[in-house]
């Protein structure tokens, strides 16, 4: 919506009055995010219960293969709290990224009938993982009580940024990969094992520093950083590295402004391909 | 003044691939490069310096217009005319290839009612989602909601999910929650094709209203002849993509039905080729043709009887023939109803003319737009000689009333009856 005057040309890159667009929109968000909690919620039996099982639930066939069985090293923490921590960032980046890249794709019937800018569904998409975030970090928390930990100060602290990062990492992908989409349409189908894929090369289920010295490679995934800090923060394996907050911080920058160029430069054929 | 709409010389252009429907598999495009990958460099290479020879069609060209405000502008034409493509750059759901369009206020469109509706939420929930889907503000939602609510009648209904709504529920809310923001351009594609006709009038009504009391303006798409001539005072004609006509609505709509009675002058050079790929050919409809006061139209009154006219000339020596009509809502294309009637049971030799006529009675079907199919065939339907239908272009037929009781202009047909009031 926009009152004042609105002129339409045939090419527009990005452009400051687009932040001003996004904040007349800001609304939106919400609505997007409420309308996707209120139908899963809707449709779904066990609703809320299954934000919970299925983290839990990996979380114990993960420990039970990996960690008994296969005997993976966790860094002195008992294994179950050492994968669930990895799997609670793991879930909502995999998880944000499943749901952002099918989000135009879902509401092509919106797309073609009303304006509105586009930015909006992917972004919006993403928000409602929060929320399957905040429930399944109950289970963390039965976790740390029953193996008798106490989280350090700056462990709560640190978690917001680490969730930020992770929301911005989730975003940048996301929307390069729903825009994809929409002019491929086996991207979908390539996902899933490619998110897999992304689940070995991201320390979850191991340490990080199995890899021994060529982990900084690892660096260059953001979750690495991420789920590496999140450990330290919240289990104290190993003192807070800062400069790997950091290399997070910038992957997750360019992967944001990769998305986001490539986003808006296809953004205004969406209706005409999708 | 300035105008509240300003379209400078606006031009959109397909790829027709995109108009084909079929999606790019990412898979098919990197095989392609691992197949051919000199080909595919020399493609690239070819549309980098402009030699490529693309297949693209322009769907608008050269579109020049202004609307004051207050003003209801209608936009008629024929299917493909591009009316569509005007009112999505309008509301800039797509961009226009060249040219600038300046609109001096708030856009609402209104391009397909209920766009954003989730089945599985309450009539409620979907108010709030649909009027911020369509630029909203919450505040302003819940201002409006009883009126909103009032107008679509479905108070009763308020806290049951959508997908249990009948379809005739469903455009009332959707129409009730878009006539409620209020934009000051509002832009309307064919909405008034849904709904009963009780509520069409109330559309139109809130229509009127919003553009008299308000002062607010509207574009208006539509193929209903008769809410254009209601509703808009100056009109728009598009056909392949260029303004045709434009001013007084009673001057265009003539022109439009001109130009749809000319492009049926003579079937056989009306796509034949089109037609016999799906047939043999056999016999060929030479003429095909509603028929009014001695002329050809298509265009009847309620009131008036419905005369089709044919001749078909036999190409080959055929056993016998028999022609099947069917007439279909042109909006859904459902069948609404069909004719099947033998022509001829004896032998038909090659180079002779066969004419016949259909007629249809007065007051059997409803006003409305229907398109029409047309087949001559062999009396088992086993061989086709010729069809003719919407791909070569057959006009609409058009019932036209001026009645405005509804209860003559719902469905479409009469049924016959008889009542017998027994005292």
């Amino acid at each position: 919506m926009s009152s004042g005057t609105t002129i339409i040309r045939p090419k527009r890159l990005f452009h400051l009055s687009d932040l001003r667009e996004l904040w007349n929109y800001r609304e939106l968000f919400y609505f997007f995010s409420w309308r996707d909690l209120k139908v899963r919620y809707k449709q779904t039996a066990i609703g809320v219960v299954w934000a919970i099982l299925q983290p839990f639930i990996v979380m114990v066939v993960f420990s039970l293969f990996f960690g008994k069985l296969a005997g993976i090293p966790s860094d002195g923490v008992p294994y179950p709290i050492f994968v669930y921590v990895g799997l609670l960032f793991w879930q909502f980046f995999s998880d944000a990224l499943g749901e952002t890249s099918n989000a135009l794709v879902a509401n092509k019937a919106i797309i073609t009938k009303v304006y509105f800018p586009r930015l909006i569904l992917p972004t919006s998409s993403v928000i409602t993982k929060f929320i399957d975030f905040a429930i399944a970090s109950v289970i963390l928390a039965g976790l740390m009580i029953y193996y008798g930990y106490t989280p350090q100060l700056i462990g709560f602290l640190i978690l917001p940024l680490l969730l930020a990062l992770t929301f911005m990492s989730a975003v940048g992908l996301g929307l390069f990969l729903s825009a994809i989409n929409v002019k491929y349409r086996d991207v979908r189908y390539a996902l899933p094992f490619f998110i897999q894929m992304l689940l070995f090369v991201t320390p979850v289920i191991y340490p990080a520093s199995i890899a021994g010295k060529y982990s900084y490679l690892l660096a260059i995934n953001p979750m690495m950083g991420i789920i590496q800090t999140a450990r330290a923060a919240l289990l104290g394996t190993t003192p807070i590295n800062w400069m790997l907050i950091l290399a997070s911080f910038v992957a997750g920058l360019v992967l944001l402004a990769i998305g986001l160029v490539y986003f808006k430069k296809v953004e205004r054929y969406f209706a005409d391909i999708i | 003044m300035k105008s509240i709409i300003e379209v400078k010389n606006i031009g959109k252009k397909y790829n027709i691939a995109h108009q084909r429907g079929g999606y790019v598999a990412l898979r098919d495009v990197i095989a392609n490069i691992f197949r051919n990958p000199f080909a595919f460099v020399a493609d690239k290479a070819k549309s980098a310096v402009g030699l490529k020879v693309k297949e693209e069609f322009w769907a608008l060209k050269d579109i020049s217009f202004t609307v004051n405000k207050g003003e209801v502008v209608g936009v008629i034409g024929a299917n493909g005319a591009g009316k569509s493509t005007l009112l999505k750059i309008l509301s800039q759901i797509t961009p226009p290839t060249e040219g600038e369009v300046i609109l001096r206020g708030r856009v609402g469109s209104l391009l397909e009612v209920g766009t954003g509706f989730h089945p599985e939420l309450t009539g409620r929930e979907n108010i709030f989602l649909n009027g911020a889907i369509l630029g909203m503000k919450k505040k302003e939602i819940v201002q409006k909601f009883d009126e909103i609510v009032a107008f679509a009648g479905i108070e009763k209904f308020l806290d049951t999910p959508v997908k249990h709504y009948s379809s005739g529920m469903h455009v009332r809310l959707a129409f009730s929650v878009a006539a409620h923001m209020e934009p000051e351009i509002l832009v309307v594609d064919e909405v008034l094709a849904v709904g009963d006709a009780e509520f069409q009038k109330k559309c139109l009504g809130k229509m009127d209203e919003i553009t008299k009391r308000d002062g607010r303006t509207i574009l208006f798409v539509s193929h209903n002849i008769a809410a254009v001539m209601s509703l808009c005072t100056r009109t728009i004609l598009l056909d392949h993509g260029k303004i045709v006509d434009a001013g007084d609505t009673d001057k265009v709509i003539d022109t439009y039905k001109k130009i749809i009675s000319a492009r049926n002058k003579n079937l056989t050079d009306i796509s034949l080729k089109n037609r016999l790929k799906r047939t043999t050919g056999d016999v060929l409809f030479e003429i095909a043709k509603g028929i009014k006061n001695n002329k050809e139209s298509w265009d009847f009154g309620a009131n008036e009887d419905i005369l089709l006219e044919f001749k078909a000339i036999a190409q080959k020596d055929i056993d016998n023939l028999l022609f099947y009509m069917s007439i279909k809502d042109s909006v859904s294309g459902e069948i609404v109803s069909n004719i099947k009637t033998v022509i001829s049971d004896k032998p038909i030799r090659s180079g002779k003319s066969i004419a016949f006529s259909i007629s249809v009675p007065k007051k059997v079907l409803r006003p409305g737009h229907y398109s029409l199919y047309f087949t001559l065939s062999d009396i088992e339907s086993k061989i086709f000689f010729d069809v003719i239908d919407d791909n070569v272009n057959i006009p609409l037929l058009n019932i036209i009333t001026t009645s405005l009781d509804e209860h003559e202009n719902i469905g479409f047909f009469s049924m016959p009856y008889t009542l017998k009031v027994n005292d």
